[in-house]
C-alpha cells in the first residue's frame, strides 16, 4: 500500500502539509494567460518554478506549453530582478514577438519586493515594447493563497490592463468562466450561442490547450480571447462571472472600472446551477431560451430519473477546488447521493459555510475543510469510508489502498485524457458527470458480484 | 514554418557541424525571457535523492515547489514508500515576514515520530535563500533530539542550475556516507553510482554485476536505503553511471576514502558492455570475474540480437534528434540509435559542458546541429529542416514533437520501461520502433510521412 503511512487517527498539524491538495498561484496565472490570444505568460523568478509550472501543465493537457522566465541568479535575487525582467521583455519581443506577455511573480520575486508595474513602465519608456505590444502583470506569490488565487489575479489583471468603456453600453456581455477545461469553456459559450447572446470569454483556452494536430508548432495557437475583445468588456451590458473564487474579483473591477454591472454565479455543474447560469443570461440579454437547451436538461433530468436507484444514498468523498466543489457537491446531493467528505487545499470561509449548507439534510455526518491537505482527506476516508471518490490524479493512491471506485475530476488529471475535449459544465456536462459515476459504481458491482448474482441488466 | 530568430548571444549555444568552425558556449545562465526546457537547482537535488525510500524528505518553502515534486519519478523501492509522499512546511506570509525555522523544527519533529524514518533530507528551496533561515542549525538541533541524521540540502533554485543541484545532494549524501559499520565488506564490492532504478533499471544492472561475482554494497540512489549509504564506503571501486549526478560524490569518496572510481553508461549494446567489461577489468586480479562478463555479455547479445536485427531492418535511415538533461547521456543515446541504423541530425542538451559537446562533435556525422540549452522554436525548426522522424526527450518536449508529427521516444524519468542493459535496448528499439512506424503519421499533415509497410 503506497500510502501505508497515513495513520488512522487525526491530529491537528499546523506546521506541516502533507500530500497538498492544492499548488501555487503562479501556475494558475500561467494558465489564464494562455487563454489570451497571441499571449506568452513569462514568470518572474528563478528557472525552476516556471519549469515546474510548464510541466504540470503541459501533463494535464498534453499540449505544448508555452512561457518564458526572467532565469533569476543569485545577484537578481540580492540586487532585485529589474535588469532581467527588462532584457527578457526585450528578447522575448524580438525572437518569439507575441501580442502581449502576461508577467506574473513567483516566490522569489515576490519576497525581494520587486515592483513590477514600475518595471513595466521603465520597459515602456526605454522602448522595450514594441507599437501596439503589451506587457501586463499579476502579483502571485505563493504564501498567500492557492493556484487559485493566481487564477483570480491574473483573470484581474486582464480587466485592469485592458477593459475600457467607450461611452454606451454594447449588447455584448462578459463571461468569466474560471478555471474550467477549454471544453467547458467551449460549451459555456455553446450555450450563449443558442440562446443568441453576443458573448466575450475571458479567459479562453479553447484551441490553445485542446488544439489539433497539425504538423506544425505555433508558439501561439487559433484560440484566446483577443485585445480588442479585451478592451470591449468595459462597454459590454453586463457581466457574468462563474466561481466566485476564481472570476469574481475580476467581475467585482469590471464594475467598479467601467460601471459594467455583474452577476456572481456558481460554476454551472449539475442542474441546478446551470438553470441558475442559463437564468441569469436569459435575462440579462433579454431573450428566451431556446427549445435546443430545455431538451438538453430534459434529457439530464432523464437520466437521472432512469437511474435513480444507482444514486441514493451513495456516500462520496470529494476533494479539489472551491468553486467546483461548491457546484459539484449540489449536484450530488440533488441526485440523492450523500457527499460526506469534502475538502479543499484553498483556505475559504464562504466554502465551508456554502458546503454546509448545502450538506445540511444529508442524514449522515458530512467533514467539511478548507485549506487542508491529502493525508486528512485519506483519514477521513480511512474512518468513514465511501463509495466513490472524486479528485485530481493524486486520489489514485487513495483509491488503490482503500478499493474505493474513483473519477478525476479537477487539476491536475495527469494520467487520463477527455478532460480537455468533454465538458462536464451545463446540462451536457451533467450527463458526462453521471456517466462516468454510473460506470464507476456499475464496473465495481460487477466486479464484487458473486456469479449467481451477475446481471446482464442493469 | 516561418524563419526564427535566433539572438545574437544564441548564436555561439548553436553549432552546426561541417559547416564552421567548432565554438560553442555552454555552462551559461539562460538568457532572461528565454523558453529554456531547463530546470532549477532544487529539482536537481530532489530528482538525485528522491529514490531513497526509507528516508523523509521535507521541502521547506512555500507549497508549490512540494506539490510539483510529488511523486513525479517512477523510482521503484521494493520496500518502504515514504518517498513518494509529498511533505511541505508550505510558508504563509507571516513565516515568510518572521522566519520558518520554528515552522521547520516542528514540521521535522512531528514527521519523525509519525515515520520513523532512518533519516531525514530537508530541501531549502528558493525563498529560504532570501529570508534567511538557519536550516543548518535547525537540522542539528532535531538530529540531536531525535537520533537520526537530518540532512540539510543547500538546493535554493536561483543558485545555479540542475547540475549543482546534483552536487548540493551529493554533499548531503557525503554526510551519510562513513556512518556506518563496513565489517564484512569483501575484496570484490562496488557501489553503483548515478541509477535511480526508474521502472526497475537498478535492479537489473545489479542482476549483472552479481553474475559477474561481484558484490553490491549500495545503489546510489535508487531502491535506495539509508543504511547501505552508511556503510558503502568500504567498496573497492565506485561505478558512476553516465549523467554525472554522482560524480561530485565519487570524487568526493575518493579522497576521503581512497575509493577509485569509472564512469559508465548502461545505455545500448555497446556502452553497456564496455561498462560491465571496465569493471571486470578493474578487478583483473581476479581472472573468474573477467571469465564471466565475457560469457555474460556474450549471451546476452546472442539473446538479443535476433529482435535487434528485425527493427534494424525497418529503422535504417530515419534520422533522430536527442535533447537531453546531461549530455553524457547523448552519447549512449547516438551509438544506440546507430545500432538501430539510424542517424542522428540533431542533438543537444540543457547542461552539457565544453568537453561534453566536443565529444558530440567528433561523434556526429557532418551536418549535425548541436544545441545548448535549446527553445523549443529552435528545436522545432532544426526538427523540420532535418526532417527528422524521432525525437528523443523529456516531458516538455514530447507534445511539440508530436505536434510536429514525428514519434517520440522518453528518455527522461517518465518512461515507465526500463532502458539499462541488454534488455533495456529491446525496450528501447520496440518504443522506438513503434513510434516511427505508427499507422497515426499516415494522418499527419506532415509530408514525410511514416512508415510504409
Ligand atoms: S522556488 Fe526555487 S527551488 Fe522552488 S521550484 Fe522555484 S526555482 Fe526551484
Ligand atoms: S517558489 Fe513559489 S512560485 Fe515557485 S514553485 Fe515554489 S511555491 Fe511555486
Amino acid at each position: 500500500m503506497l500510502l501505508r503511512h497515513t495513520p488512522d487517527e487525526i491530529k491537528e498539524r499546523k506546521s506541516l502539509t502533507v500530500n497538498p491538495a492544492k499548488t501555487c498561484q503562479p501556475i494558475g496565472a500561467m494558465y489564464a494567460a494562455l487563454g489570451i490570444h497571441g499571449c506568452l505568460p513569462h514568470s518572474h523568478g528563478s528557472q525552476g518554478c516556471y519549469a515546474y509550472h510548464r510541466s504540470t501543465l503541459t501533463r494535464h493537457y498534453k499540449e505544448p506549453v508555452m512561457a518564458a522566465t526572467s532565469s533569476f541568479t543569485e545577484g537578481a535575487s540580492v540586487f532585485g530582478g529589474q535588469s532581467n525582467l527588462l532584457q527578457a521583455i526585450d528578447n522575448i519581443f524580438t525572437i518569439y514577438k507575441p501580442d502581449i506577455i502576461a508577467v506574473h511573480t513567483t516566490c522569489l520575486s515576490e519576497t525581494i519586493g520587486d515592483d513590477l508595474p514600475q518595471i513595466i513602465g521603465k520597459a515602456q519608456v526605454t522602448g522595450k515594447i514594441p507599437e501596439g505590444k503589451f506587457v501586463i502583470h499579476a502579483n502571485t506569490p505563493s504564501y498567500v493563497g492557492t493556484h487559485v488565487t493566481g487564477f483570480a489575479n491574473m483573470t484581474r489583471a486582464m480587466v485592469d490592463y485592458f477593459a475600457e468603456s467607450n461611452g454606451h453600453k454594447t449588447e455584448q456581455i462578459n463571461i468569466i468562466p474560471g478555471w474550467v477545461e477549454p471544453s467547458d469553456m467551449h460549451e459555456i459559450k455553446r450555450i450563449a450561442a443558442e440562446l443568441e447572446v453576443p458573448v466575450v470569454m475571458f479567459p479562453d483556452t479553447e484551441n490553445v490547450l485542446n488544439g489539433p494536430q497539425t504538423g506544425k508548432y505555433e508558439m501561439f495557437p487559433k484560440g484566446g480571447v483577443t485585445i480588442d475583445e479585451l478592451i470591449s468588456t468595459g462597454s459590454s451590458q453586463g457581466t457574468i462571472a462563474l466561481g466566485g473564487l476564481a472570476s469574481g474579483s475580476a467581475a467585482k473591477a469590471l464594475d467598479t472600472k467601467c460601471k459594467v454591472p455583474c452577476e456572481i454565479l456558481d460554476l454551472p455543474i449539475g442542474i441546478k446551477a446551470t438553470d441558475r447560469f442559463v437564468d441569469a443570461l436569459r435575462k440579462m440579454a433579454g431573450v428566451n431560451v431556446p427549445d435546443t437547451i430545455t431538451i438538453e436538461r430534459g434529457q439530464l433530468l432523464d437520466i437521472i430519473t432512469d437511474m435513480q436507484a444507482y444514486f441514493y444514498h451513495k456516500k462520496v468523498a470529494l476533494v479539489g477546488d472551491p468553486d467546483q466543489l461548491i457546484s459539484l457537491t449540489e449536484f450530488l446531493v440533488s441526485i440523492d447521493m450523500m457527499p460526506i467528505h469534502i475538502l479543499t487545499g484553498t483556505r475559504d470561509k464562504n466554502f465551508e459555510k456554502r458546503i454546509k449548507k448545502i450538506t445540511a439534510d444529508i442524514p449522515h455526518e458530512v467533514n467539511i475543510a478548507s485549506g487542508k491537505d491529502m493525508m486528512l482527506f485519506h483519514q477521513w476516508v480511512k474512518n468513514d469510508p465511501v463509495d466513490l471518490l472524486m479528485g485530481n490524479t493524486y486520489v489514485k493512491y487513495i483509491a488503490r489502498d482503500e478499493d474505493i471506485p474513483f473519477i478525476r475530476f479537477g487539476f491536475p488529471i495527469l494520467d487520463r485524457v477527455g478532460h480537455s475535449y468533454f465538458p462536464t459544465v451545463c446540462y451536457r456536462g451533467g450527463i458526462r458527470i453521471l456517466e462516468k459515476i454510473l460506470e464507476a459504481l456499475m464496473d465495481r458491482i460487477d466486479r464484487d458480484s458473486t456469479e449467481i448474482a451477475f446481471d446482464l441488466v442493469m | 514554418m516561418r524563419s526564427i530568430q535566433i539572438l545574437k548571444e544564441r548564436k555561439r549555444q548553436i553549432y552546426h557541424k561541417g559547416e564552421e568552425a567548432f565554438e560553442i558556449e555552454c555552462e551559461k545562465k539562460s538568457l532572461a525571457g528565454s523558453v529554456s526546457q531547463r530546470a532549477c537547482v532544487f529539482c536537481g537535488s530532489r530528482v538525485v535523492l528522491y529514490p531513497i525510500a526509507d528516508a523523509l524528505h521535507l521541502i521547506h518553502g512555500p507549497i508549490g515547489c512540494a506539490s510539483y515534486t510529488w511523486d513525479i519519478r517512477g523510482a521503484l523501492s521494493s520496500g518502504p514508500q515514504l518517498h513518494r509522499m509529498s511533505f511541505s512546511t508550505d510558508l504563509q506570509e507571516k513565516d515568510i515576514i518572521f522566519g520558518g525555522e520554528k515552522k521547520l523544527y516542528q514540521a521535522l519533529v512531528k514527521l519523525i515520530e509519525l515515520y520513523h524514518p532512518n533519516a531525514a533530507f530537508v530541501y531549502a528551496t528558493c525563498i529560504i535563500g532570501i529570508i534567511g533561515d538557519d536550516i543548518d542549525s535547525v537540522c542539528r538541533r532535531v538530529a540531536e533530539k531525535k537520533g537520526i541524521p537530518v540532512l540539510p540540502v543547500h538546493s535554493e533554485g536561483f543558485k545555479g542550475t540542475k547540475k549543482d543541484g546534483y552536487k548540493a545532494a551529493c554533499e548531503a549524501l557525503a554526510q551519510l556516507v562513513g556512518t556506518g559499520s563496513i565489517e564484512n565488506r569483501g575484496k570484490y564490492s562496488l557501489n553503483i553510482m548515478g541509477e535511480f532504478n526508474i521502472a526497475g533499471e537498478a535492479w537489473t544492472i545489479k542482476k549483472y554485476y552479481e553474475k559477474m561475482g561481484l558484490e553490491v554494497s549500495a545503489i546510489f540512489t535508487g531502491d535506495g536505503r539509508v543504511d547501505k549509504i552508511k556503510r558503502s564506503h568500504g567498496v573497492k571501486l565506485n561505478v558512476v553511471q553516465c549523467s554525472g549526478s554522482m560524480l561530485h560524490l565519487a570524487k568526493i569518496m575518493e579522497e576521503k576514502y581512497n575509493i577509485p572510481y569509472i564512469r559508465v553508461s548502461y545505455f545500448g549494446i555497446e556502452d553497456m558492455s564496455k561498462a560491465l567489461y571496465d569493471v571486470a577489468d578493474f578487478f583483473k586480479d581476479n581472472l573468474q570475474i573477467m571469465k564471466k562478463t565475457r560469457e555474460l555479455v556474450r549471451e546476452e547479445i546472442k539473446a538479443i540480437s535476433p529482435e535487434i536485427k528485425k527493427y534494424k531492418k525497418i529503422l535504417s535511415g530515419k534520422r533522430a534528434a536527442i535533447y537531453v538533461g546531461g549530455a553524457f547521456k547523448a552519447f549512449s543515446m547516438i551509438k544506440a540509435l546507430r545500432t538501430l541504423g539510424m542517424e542522428v541530425v540533431l542533438a543537444g542538451s540543457q547542461t552539457g559542458n565544453e568537453d561534453d559537446y566536443k565529444l558530440l562533435r567528433d561523434m556526429c556525422e557532418d551536418g549535425t546541429v548541436i544545441v545548448d540549452d535549446a527553445n523549443p522554436l529552435e528545436l522545432s525548426k532544426y526538427c523540420l529542416e532535418k526532417k527528422v522522424d524521432l525525437f528523443v526527450g523529456g516531458v516538455k518536449e514530447r507534445p511539440m514533437a508530436y505536434k510536429l508529427g514525428i514519434g517520440f521516444c522518453d528518455h527522461n524519468h517518465e518512461r515507465k520501461i526500463s532502458l539499462a542493459g541488454y534488455n533495456g535496448m529491446i525496450n528501447f528499439a520496440k518504443e522506438v520502433f513503434s513510434s516511427v512506424t505508427s499507422p497515426v503519421w499516415q494522418f499527419a499533415p506532415r509530408k514525410r510521412g511514416g512508415y510504409k509497410a
